[in-house]
């Protein structure tokens, strides 16, 4: 292992990098551009061994990797944003021809206003195209996911895409260490992609993407369902191989300081800070605690109640919300603890949209709203942080009384 | 009932859909006139399923006095996938496809 | 932990001056971290970018608004923007000037100057209107902020300057040398 100084973006590459991708095709976007531009570097200088296919939009890119990785391909790209959101219809298809093509997204907001900040609505409104879903809270976890995914991914039991998601700008542009592993040990963890399913093989001809009607359908849709449940073991499979391999420890949900009267539950980079926050509180005597979700999709409904026994309050902060709704982390949060009666209020904080900072004060409010809800002063629900709230109220009302 | 589900709807099995006899959808029916017929094969080339096939020239009789065209392949439609488009019609050059009213 | 803030204009090496500071803190076997805040800045416009360097571990990931130094990179950056906002009590403060203590009305704080934008020019980085100074403020600062050895920047310099790597890296030398610690 080579300890780096790496942006998030290079810590990205050098995960596709060491995971000997045949094809990567691409389409460049703020902030995960570096992605596509460092890999490209690398193929041209007869580092990498990939064919790189620059597309005329991401709805291409994706296109490009669904057809490769029908071919049996082991297959790359990165986007963010918008980029993403192009890709929505080909994600559908990505997971139902069951393709396991791992993309990384720069989490960024999507427009209007145009944003090119943090924030994990990308993500969340490809939520329900059936692919899997991590998030990074550092630059080594976005590496090591990467391979992670690959190896679930490429599973038989499993064979479905999925995202490794890392925060815009405050992973992708922030530098920082990360452990790179040597490629010999890589190749040990990923050994190279042997498709059973989908394949190029004239000796075996297939035919791929057929219509499903109404006969069938409903049982391709199951199947996916199913892989997905498979899923939630050989994630665990992989990340504890990988432990065992490299030595860093990862799980799909993360306690830290367990025990607390008020659990606050995060994704993403702004998991770091929270434990930050929670370290002090505790020694200021606060009962808190905190959950980090790393894998999204599949859920760990039961795992996460088990980490909630005992919580009063549960505080859900994400950076992401479901407009007419609740934030899409505490929905999955509110069905688990209904599911496996869990009888503490819940509470959801909307912070850090857009690229807001997410700072020790946004917990310090998150704290203090949860402990007024836990002694009954305050109802539970929704609550938007760190937001100018009376100046948005007063430009409504402009145009209702226009 | 018994479905065939494969991981990804993969179909791997080659020419299957030769099982969907795609002759049902079919409201006009070409008939070839084979005494105009010039076995000229436009019609074969054309034929989107395809669904007409060349055959032995003696399985059909060819124009008088051609004996150059009677040692052509013939052609004849394949009623079990032929769709009635009508392209075959519309492309012989010596208008010896004709479209008739498909009577089952 | 400490943690500095870098003040410049677009075009004068902020940000690649944190990241090259971050690559270098490593050498010396801190943890470091380095990011700009990223705005629409264009060349010219007032840039921010943030270093973090710790003995164990940096988790938290939010802006630094306590900053333990400040260093600008353009000292007409002073009449622009308020570089000793949060600054903390008897932090350090670098500047890229030619001007006196008493003539910048900086007081309360460690203060440090140099004249990085002469010394860049005189090895040729950049042009005398548009100098780009960032190596040549890292090689005062590492000797201002004594963290950093000066041989951890100059081996940062060499392998990750994007261009001129020799040049840069004597720039911070020189500067290592000529700064002043008022």
């Amino acid at each position: 292992m080579v300890v780096m100084t790496l942006e998030g973006n290079e810590a990205a590459a050098w995960g596709a990098r060491l995971a000997r991708p045949d094809v990567i095709a691409a389409y460049p976007i703020t902030p995960s551009t570096h992605i596509p531009e460092r890999l490209s570097e690398w193929i041209a200088d007869g580092i990498m061994d990939s064919e790189m296919i620059l597309t005329e939009s991401e709805h291409s890119a994706l296109s490009a990797c669904v057809g490769a990785s029908a071919t049996g391909a082991r297959v790359f790209t990165a986007t963010a944003s918008q980029g993403l959101a192009l890709m929505h219809e080909i994600l559908h298809i990505a997971s139902g021809m069951r393709l396991p093509i791992v993309m990384a997204i720069g989490n960024r907001a999507l427009s209007a206003p145009i944003n090119i900040w943090c924030d994990h609505q990308d993500m969340m409104s490809q939520r329900d195209t059936g692919w899997m879903q991590f998030f990074a809270e550092s630059n080594q976890e976005a590496l090591d996911l990467i391979l992670i995914a690959y190896k679930v991914a490429e599973d038989r039991r499993v064979l479905l895409p999925a995202m490794v998601g890392l925060d815009a700008f405050t992973l992708t542009h922030t530098f920082e260490q990360v452990d790179v592993p040597e490629q010999e040990e890589v190749d040990r963890y990923l050994p190279k992609y042997r498709p059973v399913h989908a394949f190029l093989d004239p000796e075996r001809p297939i035919t791929q993407g057929p219509l499903g009607t109404p006969q069938h359908y409903m049982e391709f849709k199951y199947a996916q369902y199913e892989a997905m449940n498979r899923a939630k073991g050989v994630i665990v499979e992989a990340m504890e191989e990988f432990g065992r391999a490299f030595g860093r420890e990862y799980a799909p949900l993360v306690p830290f300081s367990p025990g607390g009267e008020i659990v606050l539950v995060t994704m993403g980079s702004m998991s770091g800070t929270a434990r930050v926050f929670v370290r002090g509180a505790r020694q200021e005597g606060e009962s808190v605690s905190h959950v980090k979700v790393v894998a999204f999709r599949p859920f760990y409904h039961s795992k996460l109640a088990e980490l909630l026994a005992g919580a009063k309050v549960v505080a859900v902060v994400e950076r992401a919300f479901s407009y007419g709704s609740v934030g899409p982390l505490a929905q999955d949060v509110a069905y688990a603890m209904h599911r496996y009666g869990i009888k503490a209020k819940l509470a959801n904080f909307i912070v850090g949209l857009g690229g807001r900072d997410v700072t020790l004060r946004d917990f310090s409010e998150v704290l203090e709203t949860s402990k007024r809800i836990l002694k009954g002063e305050e109802d539970p629900g929704v609550f938007w942080l760190n937001v100018a709230k009376e100046e948005v109220l007063k430009a409504e009302e402009v145009i209702w009384n226009a | 009932m018994v479905k065939k589900v494969t991981v990804g709807a993969v179909v791997p099995w080659p020419g299957s859909t030769a099982e969907n006899k795609t002759g049902s959808w079919r409201t006009l029916k070409p008939v070839i006139h084979y005494e105009k017929c010039i076995r000229c094969a436009i019609c074969w080339m054309y034929c989107p399923e395809p669904a007409i096939l060349k055959v032995d020239p003696d399985k059909y009789p060819a124009p008088e006095g051609k004996p150059a065209i009677a040692k052509l392949p013939a052609v004849e439609i394949d009623y079990d996938y032929c769709k009635g488009c009508g392209i075959c019609a519309e492309e012989c050059p010596v208008n010896a496809i004709e479209m008739v009213e498909e009577v089952k | 932990m400490f943690e500095i803030r870098f003040h410049g204009r677009g075009g004068q090496g902020a940000v690649t001056g944190a990241n090259i500071f971050a690559i270098a803190a490593s050498y010396d076997g801190y943890k470091s971290q380095a990011f700009p805040f990223f705005g629409v800045e264009r060349r010219g416009a007032p840039v921010t970018a943030y270093a973090r360097i710790s003995e164990g571990p940096i988790e938290i990931r939010s802006f630094i608004y306590n900053p333990d130094a400040v260093v600008v990179l353009d000292p007409s950056l002073l009449d622009a923007v308020n570089v000793l906002e949060g600054l903390k009590e008897n932090g350090y403060v670098l500047i890229n000037t030619t001007k006196k203590p008493d003539e910048l009305g900086i007081s309360g704080y460690r203060l440090a100057t140099v004249d990085a934008s002469a010394i860049a020019v005189r090895h040729g980085l950049g042009t005398p209107q548009a100098p780009i100074v960032n190596t040549a403020i890292l090689g005062a600062l590492v000797r201002f902020v004594d963290m950093v050895k000066l041989e951890s920047l100059l081996r940062a310099i060499r392998e990750h300057a994007p261009a001129k790597k020799e040049e840069n890296a004597k720039a911070a030398e020189e500067a290592y040398g000529e700064v002043r610690i008022w």
